[in-house]
C-alpha cells in the first residue's frame, strides 16, 4: 500500500517537474526569438526550419551536416514532405525555406501572396529524370519523347509493349511512378505528358526504393525517378536513352539531355533572411556549397553564373 | 453390479482422445507459427543491423555517409517525446477511468461516452496526426515541437489507457470497497488507498503498452511534418526534434543499399527501447500482483 502511494506521489512530482520544464522551454524560445529580432550574429542560438522535396533532401542533408559541425548553435532542421507538402508548410509560414524539384505553381504563388510571404527562388542544382526498365528487357534501348508520352498517357486501355512498337513483345507494361506529392511527378506530367493524365494503373510511391524494387523484379516494368536513385542502383536497372541521349553527368550539365533534365530549387523566405543573421549565413553557405554537394550525392551542379545570381539575390535581401 | 459400462466407455474414448490430440496440435502449430515469424523477424533484423550497431551509432548524428550515420538526435527526441506523453496520458487517462468507473452515474449518456472512447481506440493514427496538425501545430502555434508531437501522441493513446484502466478498476473486488466503507473511509480515501493500489498492475500494463505504441507510431509524425535532417538535440519542449520511427523511415527510403543496414540497426535500437518499456510493465505487474 505504501509503495503504491509512493508511486502515485512520484508520478505527480514527475508531472509537476515536467510542467515546470515546459514553462522553462517556453521562456527559452521567447528569449531566442528576441535575440533573432535583435539581429544577433551567428554566435547566438537560432532555429532555421525547412521542408520539401525528397529529391533535394540529400543535397541539403550534406550541407546541414557540414554547417552544423562548424556552427553548432544554429539549429537547422529539414523535413522531407515532398515538394507539394513543403510548399503547403511554406505557405502556412511554418518554414524558412522550401526545397522544390519543380518551380512554384501559380496557385501556390497566389496563396503565398495572399499569406503575405515574399520569397526568392534559388537554383541550386540540376537533376536528370531517368527512365529505367528491367535488366532483362532487351527490346527498349532508346525512346523518343513522343513514344514516352504514348507509353505513359492514360488512354483507357491496358497497354502492351506491342502497342508502341509492333516488334516489341505482346506483354502488358507495368508502370512505376513517384507519388502525386512529389515534384518529379509534377514535372513529368506537366512537361512530358503536357498535362494529360498519367496511366491509372501505375504503382505510385513517395518512396523511390519501392520504384527501384518494382522495376528490378518486373520484366515488363518501366519507371522514372531522380538521377541519384538511378546512379545508386545502376547495376540492377537498365536506363533508357531519350532521343539517343543517355542521362549522364555530362549530358545533364550540358543540357543535351532534354527535356528530362530539370533544375532543383530552394525557395527562401525573404523575411527570415532579413531578420535572422544566422539564416543569411546558412543560405550563403548553402549556395556556396550546393554545387559541390550536389555532385557528391549524384546530381549535377548548375553553371557558376546561377550561383552568382543566387548570391546577389541573397545580398539584396539582407 | 457394474456401475460403469466399461465397454461403452472404451468404445467412445478413442475418438475423444483423438479429438483432444487434434485440437492440441492445432494450438501448438498456431503458437509455433507466431514464434517462427517472430524469430525470423528478429534474426533478419539482428543479422542485418548488428554490423552497424556500436556506441558510435548511439552517439552520432545521422549522416549522408552510411558508415558515419548515428541515431543520437532521434533517440533523445523519442525519449523526450515519452516524457511528454507519459505524464499527460497517465494523469488524464487514469483520472478519466476513475471518474467513469467510480463517480459517473450509470446513465445512457455515460454508456455512450464509454462506447465512444473504446471506438476512439480503433481510429487510425493518421487521423490523430491531422488533428494534431490543425490543433497543436497550427491552432496553438506550437510548431513542429516536442510538445505538439507529444500531445498528439497522447490523444492517440489516451483511449487505450482509459479502457485498460477502467478494466483494472472494475476488476477490483467490491468486497474491498465495502470493507473500506465499513471502516468509515470516505469515497476518495477508498479510491486512493484501496481501489487504485489494487488496480495498479492492470493500469501499469495498459500504460506501458500504450507508451510502446506511441514510441513506434510513424504516421502522425509524418503528418505533423516532423523533420528528419536534424543535427542538434532538442533544447526544450518547444524545440524541433526528430524521433526514432521518422529516422528509420528516412534511412529505409535512401537509394544507397548500405542505408538499409543502418535502418535495420535503428530498428534494433527501437526494439530494445520497446523491450525495456515492456519489461518495466512486467516488473510492475509482478511486484503488485500478489497483494490481493
Amino acid at each position: 500500500m505504501k509503495k503504491a502511494k509512493n508511486l502515485v506521489a512520484a508520478t505527480m512530482i514527475g508531472s509537476a517537474l515536467l510542467l515546470g520544464a515546459c514553462g522553462q522551454g517556453d521562456g527559452k524560445s521567447k528569449s531566442s526569438e528576441a535575440e533573432q529580432t535583435a539581429k544577433a550574429d551567428e554566435v547566438a542560438e537560432s532555429n532555421i526550419s525547412g521542408d520539401g522535396s525528397s529529391t533535394v533532401a540529400p543535397i541539403l542533408e550534406g550541407i546541414v551536416e557540414e554547417y552544423s559541425a562548424s556552427h553548432p548553435k544554429t539549429q537547422v532542421s529539414v523535413g522531407v514532405s515532398g515538394t507539394g507538402g513543403g510548399f503547403e508548410k511554406f505557405i502556412n509560414g511554418e518554414t524558412d525555406f522550401s526545397n522544390a524539384s519543380r518551380p512554384v505553381k501559380d496557385e501556390e504563388a497566389a496563396k503565398l501572396k495572399e499569406a503575405g510571404i515574399d520569397y526568392t527562388e534559388m537554383k541550386i542544382a540540376y537533376d536528370g529524370i531517368s527512365i529505367v526498365v528491367n535488366k532483362d528487357n532487351d527490346w527498349v534501348e532508346d525512346l523518343t519523347v513522343d513514344q514516352l508520352k504514348e507509353i505513359w498517357t492514360e488512354n483507357g486501355k491496358n497497354k502492351k509493349w506491342s502497342d508502341i512498337n509492333p516488334k516489341w513483345p505482346k506483354e502488358k507494361i507495368s508502370f512505376y511512378s513517384p507519388g502525386t506529392d512529389s515534384g518529379t511527378y509534377d514535372y513529368f506530367v506537366n512537361d512530358i505528358l503536357e498535362g494529360k493524365d498519367l496511366v491509372k494503373n501505375a504503382t505510385l510511391s513517395e518512396d523511390d526504393n519501392v520504384l527501384v524494387k518494382g522495376v528490378e523484379s518486373d520484366k515488363n516494368g518501366i519507371g522514372y525517378f531522380g538521377f541519384a536513385y538511378y546512379l545508386a542502383n545502376k547495376d540492377q536497372l537498365k536506363v533508357v536513352k531519350i532521343g539517343g541521349i543517355e542521362p549522364t553527368h555530362e549530358t545533364i550539365k550540358s543540357g543535351t539531355y532534354t527535356p528530362l533534365s530539370r533544375p532543383l530549387f530552394v525557395y527562401v523566405k525573404n523575411k527570415s533572411v532579413k531578420e535572422n543573421a544566422s539564416m543569411y549565413n546558412f543560405m550563403k553557405y548553402t549556395i556556396e556549397n550546393a554545387g559541390e554537394m550536389a555532385e557528391a550525392v549524384g546530381y549535377v551542379k548548375t553553371p557558376d553564373e546561377d550561383y552568382k545570381k543566387d548570391l546577389e539575390a541573397l545580398e539584396n535581401l539582407k | 453390479m457394474n456401475l460403469i459400462n466399461q465397454k461403452e466407455i472404451l468404445h467412445r474414448i478413442q475418438s475423444r482422445v483423438n479429438l483432444n490430440r487434434f485440437v492440441k496440435g492445432i494450438f501448438l502449430v498456431a503458437t509455433l507459427l507466431v514464434l517462427a515469424v517472430l524469430a525470423l523477424l528478429l534474426f533478419r533484423l539482428i543479422s542485418q543491423g548488428a554490423g552497424h550497431l556500436s556506441l558510435d551509432f548511439l552517439g552520432n548524428y545521422s549522416s549522408r555517409f552510411a558508415a558515419k550515420a548515428g541515431i543520437k538526435a532521434a533517440l533523445v527526441g523519442s525519449i523526450l517525446l515519452m516524457l511528454v506523453v507519459a505524464p499527460v496520458t497517465l494523469i488524464i487517462g487514469v483520472a478519466t477511468a476513475i471518474y467513469l468507473e467510480e463517480y459517473a452515474p450509470k446513465t445512457k449518456l455515460t454508456n455512450l461516452i464509454v462506447i465512444n472512447i473504446s471506438n476512439l481506440a480503433g481510429v487510425p493514427s493518421i487521423i490523430f496526426g491531422l488533428l494534431g496538425l490543425t490543433v497543436f501545430v497550427r491552432g496553438l502555434m506550437l510548431g513542429k515541437s516536442v510538445l505538439a508531437a507529444g500531445l498528439t501522441m497522447s490523444l492517440l493513446v489516451l483511449p487505450v489507457i482509459i479502457v485498460s484502466s477502467q478494466e483494472a478498476i472494475r476488476g477490483v473486488p467490491s468486497d474491498l470497497r465495502e470493507a473500506s466503507y465499513g471502516m468509515g473511509a470516505a469515497k476518495w480515501k477508498t479510491i486512493l488507498h484501496v481501489v487504485l493500489p489494487a488496480a495498479i498492475p492492470g493500469i501499469a500494463t495498459g500504460c506501458i503498452l500504450a507508451l510502446s505504441r506511441a514510441v513506434g507510431e510513424t504516421a502522425p509524425l509524418v503528418i505533423l511534418g516532423i523533420p528528419v535532417i536534424v543535427y542538434f538535440l532538442p533544447t526544450g519542449l518547444l524545440s524541433e526534434f526528430t524521433a526514432l520511427p521518422m529516422q528509420i523511415f528516412d534511412w529505409a527510403k535512401r537509394p544507397q543499399p548500405e542505408f538499409q543496414t543502418v535502418a535495420a540497426a535503428g530498428i534494433v535500437v527501437l526494439m530494445v527501447f520497446l523491450l525495456l518499456l515492456n519489461s518495466l510493465a512486467v516488473y510492475i505487474r509482478y511486484k503488485y500482483q500478489k497483494r490481493y
